[in-house]
């Protein structure tokens, strides 16, 4: 009791000047801290992103090899040829269709499956795994893979097509269909990680509810509407959020798969940046459609945040 | 954006790196001088007969170390302008010449070596080709020391063309070919490996066309301003048009690289290649074909691009490569002593007699034992005119578009007036 007592009894006074003390203190604290460790970010983080960016904005203006320094003033002719091309054009289609894709079809499948793989089902862990295997795979990787499935003379499809005694398609030649071919490598690459993101999501998911549900008898399918989808709101949220910067960003795998052909029907906006940037040695315009691809990320990225992510 | 943020950030990396290498390599660089000898060859003989040569060389000057440093192509012509202006520019790398080392000649970042050439009388500029000292000079200087040419032309396999009773020494204008891959065609054969999917293949068909359309004269007008929409152009490109409507590629030669197409040739899944000198050689059928051995040499023909009716080219006139090394400005001078070592008679022998390549050295071409090798040295001996490669000589843009167009005008997506609108943009912008 008594001791109670003295602890009541210290003066309110003390108590702020000692936490005005302390917050002196760390103050004094988080200085050196500051002085130690916030210039090397600093620095590498102007280094490599903020004084590129400007660099990249100043040379889209030019007319520039990349060899010396940009001389040739050309002002805004890059950003009029580029939005002339057809061949960005088609890369602006693609990645709206990649992100098409992975709204309607991929992250449907993710969700399905994560349903299934976190029943407690007989090996469900090993199907957790052999779906998320192609994720882990490297992209390259992959798109040599996929190269040699599709090929319509010793590919896979090939042999399948073959053993029905009919002549195996050239898909990835095929300026009408290879596109479709590449989505459907996307949606077999990336699943498996937006699958895991569900996973992860359904396990949050309060059992009790579920429980409820039941016994208030509701049928499966009004389960997963009326409970689990709302519950995992935000794992959708998100999901699409990488699926969209996932498209703006799709490179590595395109290029051993079609390297953006036939006729450029493959491209998205970093293979034809690639292709007719640095490939072509046009830096200037390589500069330009970097910037627009910027502005294309930054305003999809901050809105979407703004927009749909606003409480998560 | 990725991508090409990363390069930039590279280039701020090179600069750091080159910034503290200065500091330490200082002391370092006094005792020995190292040649940086920056290559893209994947064959591993080659490199074997490079790597003998350099060591020889080594063994004579003990204060030179060679360091051989690999890219692979399309990384190589990526990286290259940025490699070249930091302070790990290599010592000397590869040249296909035309438009590319033009650029590189106007940065200072490589060396003018016309003196090297021409000191002792003129001893190393006299022991090379004049054709191929004057295909990497620019406006009188030399800027690099070429090695090695070539000569692309059709190459046939004989049992396909009796199968179809295609004699091949008929061939010899245009049309008589466009009737031989009928012919080929009626009989169930497929006439042509095309890698479309490299495109620079198909830039063979439309630059050759061109320089029959056109002869060397109105090309050559072209190239030096008159532009690509003129009427010669727009033949040459219904002719390519014309040879895409029988539809004579293989399967799938849209997705094509290549090493398919070779492959496609080599298994006698396809009659006609239109293919670089070496493409009868047995080393590279055998690198080529599938089973690993591929067509026996007396089974493979060859005849040059026929000519077009009533068009000025003449069937002597050669589209082909040339290729050299270039010196950076910041080599060790041992560079060129080396170069003018590594391009003498007797190395240059060893490499075409086990490399199948031709090299320019004169007097080498004794180390020349393949017999197609021989006839493909003939043929460029006896030349009227030598082209190398458009997607080379344009320079890097419109190159590709050339090589872009060509695959689509074979494939029937563009018309010939907008495939040569867009070559002649991309020419505006470079003039």
């Amino acid at each position: 009791m008594s001791q109670t007592s003295t602890i009541d009894d210290v003066p309110v006074r003390a108590t702020s000047a000692r936490h005005v003390r302390r917050k002196s203190n760390r103050v004094r604290g988080t200085l050196p801290v500051l002085v130690l460790f916030l210039p090397p970010a600093l620095l590498v983080f102007t280094v490599f992103v903020i004084l590129p960016m400007g660099e990249a904005a100043w040379y889209s203006f030019y007319n520039w090899n990349g060899y010396g320094l940009p001389t040739e003033w050309i002002g805004t002719k890059n950003y009029e040829i580029i939005f002339r091309n057809g061949a960005f054009r088609q890369a602006l289609i693609n990645n709206g269709l990649i992100i098409a894709v992975s709204i309607l079809i991929q992250i449907p499948l993710a969700l399905w499956i994560a349903t299934m793989v976190t029943h407690r089902i007989k090996g469900a862990v090993a199907f957790r795994l052999l779906f998320f295997l192609p994720y882990v795979l490297a992209d390259v990787a992959a798109g040599m893979i996929w190269r040699f499935v599709y090929d319509g003379q010793f590919g896979l499809v090939a042999g399948i097509f073959n053993a029905f005694g009919m002549n195996a398609p050239f898909w990835l030649a095929d300026k009408q269909v290879a596109f479709y071919a590449v989505l459907g490598v996307i949606v077999w690459k990336y699943f498996g990680f937006h699958m895991m993101l569900f996973v992860a999501g359904l396990q949050g998911v309060d059992k009790s509810v579920l429980e409820a549900a039941d016994i208030d008898g509701a049928t499966g399918w009004q389960k997963f509407y009326r409970v689990t989808l709302p519950m995992l709101g935000s794992t959708v949220r998100l999901s699409v959020f990488f699926a969209v910067i996932g498209s703006l960003q799709l490179f590595d795998m395109i290029m051993p798969l079609t390297g953006g052909g036939p006729s450029n029907s493959t491209q998205t906006l970093v293979t034809f940046l690639y292709s007719f940037g640095v490939m072509r040695m046009q830096v200037g315009f390589g500069s330009a459609v970097g910037v627009v691809l910027f502005v294309i990320c930054v305003v999809l990225a901050f809105s979407y945040k703004r927009i749909f992510m606003k409480n998560d | 954006m990725n991508m090409h943020l990363g390069r930039l950030a590279r280039h701020r990396f090179l600069i750091a790196l080159s910034t503290a290498a200065l500091f330490a390599g200082a002391s370092a660089a006094s005792a020995e001088s190292v040649i940086k000898w920056l290559h893209l060859e994947t064959n591993p003989d080659r490199l074997g007969t490079w790597q003998e040569i350099a060591s020889a060389y080594e063994a004579e000057h003990p204060d030179v170390k060679i360091e051989f440093q690999f890219l692979e192509n399309e990384a190589f012509k990526a990286k290259l302008p940025t490699l070249l202006q930091s302070s790990e520019a290599p010592s000397m790398f590869y040249t296909w010449g035309g438009g590319v080392l033009k650029a590189q000649s106007e940065t200072g970042a490589i060396r003018d070596i016309t003196e090297a050439m021409d000191a002792d009388n003129g001893a190393w500029r006299n022991s090379i080709a004049k054709a191929a000292v004057d295909g990497l000079s620019i406006d009188g200087k030399v800027w690099a020391a070429p090695v090695q040419s070539g000569v692309v032309s059709f190459f046939y396999n004989k049992e396909l063309f009796d199968q179809a009773g295609v004699d091949a020494s008929t061939i010899t204008t245009w049309d008589d070919f466009l009737a031989a891959v009928q012919k080929l065609k009626d009989a169930g054969i497929t006439p042509i490996a095309g890698g479309g999917g490299d495109k620079w293949p198909i830039h063979f068909y439309w630059s050759y066309l061109a320089m029959r359309e056109l002869g060397q004269d109105a090309f050559n007008a072209a190239k030096n301003g008159d532009g690509f929409t003129g009427e010669g152009f727009v033949k040459a490109s219904q002719e390519l048009i014309k040879l895409g409507e029988l539809e004579p590629f293989q399967e799938g030669w849209l997705g094509a690289t290549w090493p398919d197409t070779m492959a496609t040739f080599a298994d006698g899944r396809a009659a006609i290649i239109l293919g670089f000198e070496n493409t009868a050689t047995p080393t590279i059928q055998k690198g080529a074909a599938t089973d690993g051995v591929g067509l026996a040499q007396e089974n493979i023909g060859r005849f040059p691009f026929p000519v077009i009716e009533g068009a000025p080219g003449l069937v002597t006139d050669d589209f082909g490569g040339l290729n050299g090394w270039v010196v950076t400005t910041n080599a060790p001078p041992e560079t060129i002593d080396f170069l003018k070592y590594f391009t003498n008679q007797e190395n240059m022998a060893k490499v075409a007699e086990r490399n199948a390549v031709l090299p320019t050295t004169i007097g080498s071409d004794s180390g020349v034992k393949d017999p197609t090798m021989k006839a493909a040295a003939e043929q460029m001996a006896k030349a009227t005119w030598h082209q190398n490669y458009l997607d080379q000589d344009l320079g890097p843009n419109v190159g590709r578009v050339v090589n872009d167009m060509s695959v689509e005008l074979a494939a029937g997506q563009i018309a010939p007036e907008d495939a040569l609108q867009q070559i002649e943009d991309a020419f505006s912008l470079e003039m």
